[in-house]
């Protein structure tokens, strides 16, 4: 469903993505991991076709991202890093303009809506403006405008970035009850949501693949048996790089 | 069709603040005064709104035309909605297009509140109604001319306030470039090309004439060429600003 072939990108000399190539499947959900500025964000930036790529190219099922990059952002649901919305606008106001920008309309347009706010629990806020949510509420509002237009494929940054215990429990969840028929991408810093909810990791690290497996395999791996012995074995700290 | 979809989302973005109304407030307040006070439009008696009300609008518009449009990509660029809309299946130009209709909306309802002055001049004398409509047609393009710019402006930026600044900048100078009393001074100072070169790059030419009621193909083909230009740039900057 994902073909991410041989990716880079550049920055000036700055070298952000390095040839990086993998798949991800129908009903797998890959953790992407890495420290921060191992170019995590700005693959999935170029993924969903919001970065050209220096070289390289990403299919989504199979449609490429650069040659035709709206029949390919159709088949995606993308949350960015920092949750942007448009704060001048309700949350239904807010998703009934995503949905009418994904072509949908009338009774079809009603009901992802209707679903997508059952989905990320948003029913009591629905009619409240975007710059009054709090941040849990401003994330989910932004991932149920990714699963509106039910997307075969999701690329999520950082999906429970900033929210407490109790949300990200369920977004691990809603996570992994997607992954059962959606292709997922996402990333994270917080290895423990990796052994939640992956079915494969992968880590990457200034720009470049280091490691890749399911949870199990790469703790088997580690020398101590977790997850974090791996990560800092694999990757370089800021100050090293 | 997306475009539209952005058209309407820009819209009501503009009424749901109170930008729209205190930019349409202070059009009217200034326009509608300058004609009666410095305008001179009782006292000159003339049946006509070239010099006592249109001449005020590009005056008018280098100032609030940047009010309107600079938070356009600004705001998109600083609040990161512009990767959202980077990844909806719309491409930039509906994008474009969309927020600079909505931004030429709002003017135009500015400009179409002015009305009371057309009645009144028919009331009391028998203008060229034809001249008045070219006047408002001259005005609402200025007014897109200047919207355009701060688009392109607005693209360069995420700070809204550097944009107005920058885009209030070029606007004065396209009004004072071409202002009668500047080019006669500039005249005495340079050759005759070179002025010409100047007097291109304003808008008062080109207006002067639709606000006297002349329909001439050059100025639409000025306006429309210098407006395509602006939301051409833009495209371009905002697609070298992700490469």
């Amino acid at each position: 469903m994902i073909e991410v072939e041989n990716l880079s990108k550049k920055f000036g000399s700055k070298i952000a993505v390095d040839d990086l190539s993998f798949t991800v499947a129908k009903g797998e959900v890959l953790g992407f991991l890495g420290p921060n500025g191992a170019g995590k964000s700005t693959t999935m930036r170029m993924v969903t076709g919001f970065l050209p790529p220096s070289s390289g190219d990403a299919k989504i099922c199979g449609i490429s991202i650069t040659a035709q990059p709206a029949e390919a952002k159709n088949k995606i649901g993308y949350l960015p890093e920092s949750a942007p919305l448009y704060n001048d606008m309700t949350v239904i106001g807010f998703l009934n303009f995503c949905a009418e920008i994904r072509k949908l309309s009338g009774s079809a347009k009603k009901d992802a809506v209707e679903k997508a706010i059952d989905t990320c629990f948003l029913g009591s806020v629905a009619h409240q403006s975007i710059d009054t949510l709090s941040k849990g509420y401003r994330h989910r509002t932004c991932l149920a405008q990714a699963l509106l237009h039910d997307p075969e494929v999701l690329i999520l940054d950082e999906p429970t970035d900033g929210l407490d215990p109790n949300q990200k429990y369920e977004v691990r969840q809603l996570i992994k009850r997607l992954g059962e028929s959606k292709a997922i991408l996402f990333s994270t810093h917080i290895l423990e949501e990796v052994e939640a909810s992956c079915t494969r990791a992968v880590i990457v690290d200034r720009g470049k693949i280091v490691a890749d497996g399911t949870p199990a395999e790469l703790i088997a791996r580690a020398p101590h048996g977790s997850l974090t012995e791996l990560f800092r074995k694999v990757t370089t700290t800021d100050n090293a790089a | 069709m997306s475009s539209l979809t952005i058209y309407r989302r820009e819209l009501k973005s503009y009424f749901a603040q109170p930008t729209a109304f205190a930019i349409i407030v202070i059009f009217l307040i200034l326009s509608l005064g300058l004609t009666f006070t410095f305008g001179n439009f009782i006292r000159v008696g003339d049946a006509s709104l070239q010099y006592s009300f249109f001449f005020w609008h590009p005056w008018l518009y280098m100032l609030l035309a940047p009010a309107i449009a600079m938070r356009l990509w600004a705001d998109e660029q600083r609040n990161g909605t512009i990767e959202l809309l980077g990844t909806f299946p719309v491409s930039t130009w509906s994008a474009i297009l969309g927020k600079f209709l909505a931004a030429a909306t709002v003017s135009l309802a500015a400009l179409a509140l002015t009305f009371p002055i057309v009645i009144t001049v028919n009331y009391l004398g028998s203008p060229d109604n034809g001249a008045i409509a070219a006047g408002y047609i001259g005005s609402f393009l200025v007014c897109c001319t200047f919207i355009a710019i701060t688009m392109l402006v607005s693209a360069c930026t995420r700070d809204q306030v550097v944009c107005l600044i920058v885009s209030v900048a070029i606007c004065t100078l396209m009004v004072l470039c071409s202002y009668d009393d500047f080019t006669r001074e500039l005249a005495k100072a340079t050759s005759t090309s070179t002025v010409e070169a100047i007097i291109s790059f304003g808008v008062w030419n080109h207006f002067s004439s639709l606000s006297r009621g002349l329909f001439r193909l050059q100025d639409f083909v000025w306006f429309a060429s210098f407006i395509s230009l602006c939301l051409l740039g833009t495209s371009t900057i905002l697609g070298a600003k992700r490469a």
